[in-house]
């Protein structure tokens, strides 16, 4: 995909906007993609407005990637750089697969939630802003300071800025223009980008389906006068062709598709405590699961929470806990306990930035190496990471598969991108096996054994109470088939052993990921979960610069699926990229040798021992495809010597 | 089981027929030290277990890391011998996702009030029908005599060689003081009668039925209940119709209080410790609400399931 056509392509396309301007005439400029962003103070319905936009575009069969601006407080101040909130969507003709690059066309409720975009980098140097204008000549002489402050730093920026009287506006149809203006802007878009009117409505009316009718009213006139405005007053517009889709699909964002892929596998019990950005998982499933005979138990901290689905487990539940970094941290424990004694469990880390309370809201892939190694013994579990929305869904379904045949842990890493991004997939096709309990309660041969290890596979039968003549004692401590403990040297060899085996006898399971570019290459870039998108985004406009480079993208962690040395060394090169801290080489102290690396490549050095690279970054944001594009050609740059 | 069946009756399955006694409720011989006061809670809960003909495969023992954890591997039942101080959430979504399975726990002193403190707050206000022992030798046993909680003040441990500082944690007291608690009781290893009483009373409690049972450790506080095992007199026997009634305790305990187990401040007030041991039922309030109750869950078939994961679908529709 060629996302990065500007809407203006530089130089001549400005100035063709602007030459328009100066006819008065309406230019309309036809793009393949786009992206654009709402953004005010928290609390002034900017994500509202985005939610909406988002989903009539993907509704009229674009390509969608929303991803949610939030501040780290609840209510902070307004007018603040600390305070912008807000939605970004990105857009197009074909299907989007990350927030890609910087935003074309901006929204703003004021200006300094503008600045704070413009300080992270987030504009597109040509970006279109249409900013609240009340500001620059308000009563309150700070504000009007603070205002000229703001344009002053942005001036170094091409961005067009166009002044819209946002609220006065707004207040011709609201008494408050804090509920009304997210309204107003969403009709200015919908003029700008000529969307669906009719789906704008139902959207309108679902939301406030709750309310009085005349809300739905309101908000519908504010939208009918955005539009109104800008017809008479912007002199563009952009058309982002859509495609028609044959088959039926669905838009959500990372924790929806990974609460209703939970039920959907079936799991009937969900042990959590809140902690951003894993907690609307468990909302969405609060809201329904009890109506599929499941429920989700807050419990009084992320310790009990793994306690309690361990419990829910061993009672023969299907049973989930989902946290994020510091959740998981304590849950450690009981991760171990689980393996120990072959408890299936499946564990969704929704990664956020750290270490300790870190980067709550913000996404890192940092928890990797926590995730794999992080507990005390040796503690083989299955680690998997979706990439994209869709597969939080699948994943769900295929990591209850997991846990279940083979009596593990299985910790599925999903991050704060996938999260809280929103994007369309394909209808997911259910099946009713996937309903199906783990066991029922008839009673087992006189004589079975807890732990009936196949010594060629490590796999055992499930015993859960009620069965008769199944009554053992679970426990933690070194125990042998009888579940007895037992502190006998060939004992613990074989418990060690039978639990490491299942992880091998899964990964014979397992194909070779597939190389996505031609199969050899100077370089091979390899990522992990929810970059996918953005890598291969970036890896296409290196091919399209036939640049010989190619990228394959791991689902399973561990076990690491086959074949990989085989295909790095069809590679002179193999990099990783991940969101994750790495040293620099060339900073002070840093030696090749002293060199801290990306999570993902330690591992894969382990165990490939081929010498593989890595470029990381931990920006709280997700990767861009131009700075990986740029990493690229930078690492080929350097090493053409070799 | 202990019953077999003549072979005319092979149509009838076993289940129907078992009998057990109070031996079929033993897994293995018990390894605690000879006088661990441990013995005696686990025969007294065997006894119950045969009085109450529960079903081994239908009973479930949780407990945490500890001497006194060691518990379920003793129990004819299921058993869950799960991480220190980690018994009760363990047992929590046991009973949550299968409350019809009898849930007994069983603690120590350090596992229960001290690392399973956050748990053992919320399992009181949780209130699962559930059969809770502390057994309570004021020490960490397993570990070699380090302060416990409950460890007297000025007890010299291996962690507090100079005497442990602070007066100790009463586990009456704060279980009796968090909303919701429902069943209290204090009996003691070396008194059989009273403790299987006990037992019996919070079995048939519905609710967390949390019984502290004061227990001798040879090894570590052989002296700490000297006292109290020398002279009964100086104990007192909470007495009430309404309580829990021991036959053949009028002789040993000349000290008795008429407590109302339903009287919740008169139950806290004799939890305070003066300087001497009081045993029986503090308070008891069957008709506090069970969280288990509360969450009960309704059957949904596979297909009505698909069915209404598809009208999810339908809200996310593009
Ligand atoms: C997380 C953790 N911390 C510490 C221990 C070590 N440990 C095992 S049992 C125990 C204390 C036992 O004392 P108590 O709970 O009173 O039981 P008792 O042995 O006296 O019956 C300790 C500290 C452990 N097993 N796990
Ligand atoms: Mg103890």
């Amino acid at each position: 995909m060629t996302s990065s056509a500007p809407a203006l392509a530089k130089g001549e396309a400005k100035s063709e906007l602007n030459d328009s301007l100066d006819t008065g005439a309406k230019k309309v400029f036809c793009v393949p993609e786009h992206t654009v962003e709402i953004i005010a103070n928290s609390g002034e319905g900017a994500q509202k407005c985005g939610q909406i936009f988002g989903s009539v575009s993907a509704k009229m069969g674009n390509g969608v990637w929303t991803v949610e601006i939030i501040p780290a407080e609840i209510e902070p101040p307004p007018r603040h750089v600390t305070s912008t909130s807000g939605n970004l969507i990105r857009f197009g003709t074909e299907q989007i697969t990350n927030w890609g690059d910087r935003t074309k066309l901006a929204v703003a409720f004021n200006e300094q939630v503008l600045l704070s975009r413009h300080r992270l980098d987030s504009l597109d140097d040509e970006c279109i802003i249409l900013v609240e204008d009340m500001w620059e000549n308000h009563d309150d002489e700070n504000i009007r300071k603070e205002w000229a402050t703001a344009m002053e730093e942005m001036s170094s920026a091409n961005y067009r800025i166009v002044k819209v009287p946002i609220e006065e506006e707004s207040l011709k149809i609201v008494d408050n223009p804090h509920h009304g203006k997210n309204m107003f802007a969403l009709g200015m878009l919908a003029e700008v980008y000529q969307r669906d009117l009719d789906l704008i409505k139902k959207q309108i009316a679902n939301i406030f389906r709750r309310k009085p009718a005349k809300v739905t009213e309101l908000n519908i006139a504010l939208v009918e006068l955005g539009i109104q405005w800008a017809r008479e007053n912007l002199d563009f517009q952009f058309d982002v062709p859509a495609k028609v889709h044959e088959e039926a699909r669905v838009v959500m964002n990372g924790n929806q598709a990974t609460a209703l892929g939970a039920i959907a596998a079936g799991m009937e019990f969900c042990a959590m405590y809140p902690i951003t950005p894993a907690t609307s998982v468990s909302h969405e499933l609060c809201d329904i699961i009890e109506s599929y005979g499941g429920m989700v138990h807050q419990a009084e901290d992320e310790i009990a929470a793994a306690g309690v689905a361990i419990g829910a487990s061993y009672a023969g539940k299907v049973a989930l806990t989902v946290t994020s970094g510091p959740g998981m941290a304590l849950k450690t424990e009981f991760m171990a306990l689980a393996v120990m004694t072959e408890m299936p469990l499946v564990l969704v880390d929704v990664q956020r930035g750290g270490p300790s309370t870190g980067l709550p809201t913000k996404v890192e892939q940092s928890d990797l190496l926590a995730a794999l190694y992080g507990q005390h013994g040796d503690a083989p579990r299955v680690v998997m990471a979706p990439a994209t929305i869709e597969d939080c869904f699948q994943s769900m379904i295929t990591a209850r598969r997991i846990a279940e045949t083979f009596r593990t842990l299985v910790i599925v890493l999903t991050d704060a991108n996938l999260a809280t991004g929103v994007q369309q997939f394909p209808r997911p096709q259910l099946d009713e096996r996937w309903q199906e309990a783990p066991l029922d309660l008839s009673a087992v041969p006189e004589g079975t054994l807890p732990y009936d290890w196949d010594h060629s596979t490590g796999l055992s039968r499930r015993i859960i109470p009620g069965q008769a003549n199944g009554q053992y004692t679970v426990t933690g401590l070194a125990h042998d088939e009888f579940s007895k403990v037992s502190y006998e040297p060939e004992s613990n060899e074989l418990g060690c052993n039978m639990r490491s085996r299942k992880l091998a006898v899964f990964q014979s399971t397992l194909k070779p990921p597939t190389v996505v570019g031609d199969e050899e290459g100077d370089l091979l870039i390899v990522g992990w979960g929810s970059t996918r998108g953005a890598i291969e985004e970036a890896v296409g406009r290196a091919r399209a610069d036939k640049l010989k480079v190619s990228s394959c993208h791991l689902t399973f962690m561990s076990p690491l699926e086959p074949g990989l040395k085989e295909i790095f060394s069809r590679f002179k090169r193999v990099m990783t990229v991940e969101i994750n801290y790495s040293d620099r080489l060339g900073d002070p102290y840093i030696t090749a040798e002293n060199r801290r690396l990306g999570q993902m490549c330690w591992l894969l050095r382990a165990h490939t021992l081929v010498d593989i690279d890595c470029w990381t970054r931990v920006p709280g944001q997700p990767l861009r495809p131009g700075d990986i594009h740029n990493a690229i050609v930078s690492h080929l740059e350097n090493g053409a010597a070799s | 089981m202990s019953v077999s069946m003549p072979s005319f009756l092979n149509c009838i399955s076993d289940d129907d027929f078992a009998h057990y006694e109070v031996d079929d409720y033993q897994k293995c011989v018990a390894k605690w030290c000879s006088g661990c006061g441990d013995f005696g809670a686990l025969n007294a809960t065997k006894r119950l277990l045969a009085k109450e003909q529960l079903q081994p495969e239908n009973t479930v023992f949780v407990s945490g890391i500890g001497c006194s954890s060691r518990f379920p591997h003793y129990v004819n039942s299921y058993g869950f011998h799960g991480i220190h101080g980690r018994a009760l959430p363990i047992a929590t979504g046991v009973k949550l996702t299968r409350p019809e399975l009898d849930v007994f726990v069983v603690m120590g002193d350090g596992d229960c009030c001290s690392i399973g403190t956050a748990h053992w707050i919320h399992a009181i206000r949780y209130n699962m029908d559930m059969t809770v022992l502390l057994l309570d030798n004021n020490i960490y046993g397993l570990t070699k005599k380090q302060t416990s909680p409950t460890t007297p003040i000025g007890f010299s441990t291996n962690t507090m060689p100079r005497g442990s500082y602070l007066p100790p944690l009463n586990p009456l007291t704060a279980t009796l003081g968090v909303s919701n608690a429902s069943f209290v009781a204090q009996t003691a290893d070396w008194i059989p009668a009273h403790m299987y009483a006990t037992l019996q009373a919070a079995y048939e409690h519905k609710g967390f039925s949390f019984v502290r049972i004061l227990q001798r450790c040879p090894k570590f506080t052989p002296d700490v209940f000297t006292d109290a095992v020398k002279n009964p007199d100086n104990n007192e026997l909470l007495v009430h119709e309404n309580g829990i009634d021991a036959p053949g305790l009028e002789k040993l305990f000349k000290n008795r209080i008429i407590h109302d187990p339903k009287d919740l401040d008169g139950g806290r007030h004799y939890a305070e410790v003066e300087n001497r041991v009081r045993l029986g039922l503090f308070y008891r309030n069957g008709e506090l609400p069970c969280y288990e109750d509360t969450r009960e869950v309704v059957s949904v078939t596979a297909a009505e399931k698909i069915q209404k994961i598809n009208t999810e679908f339908d809200r996310y529709a593009v």
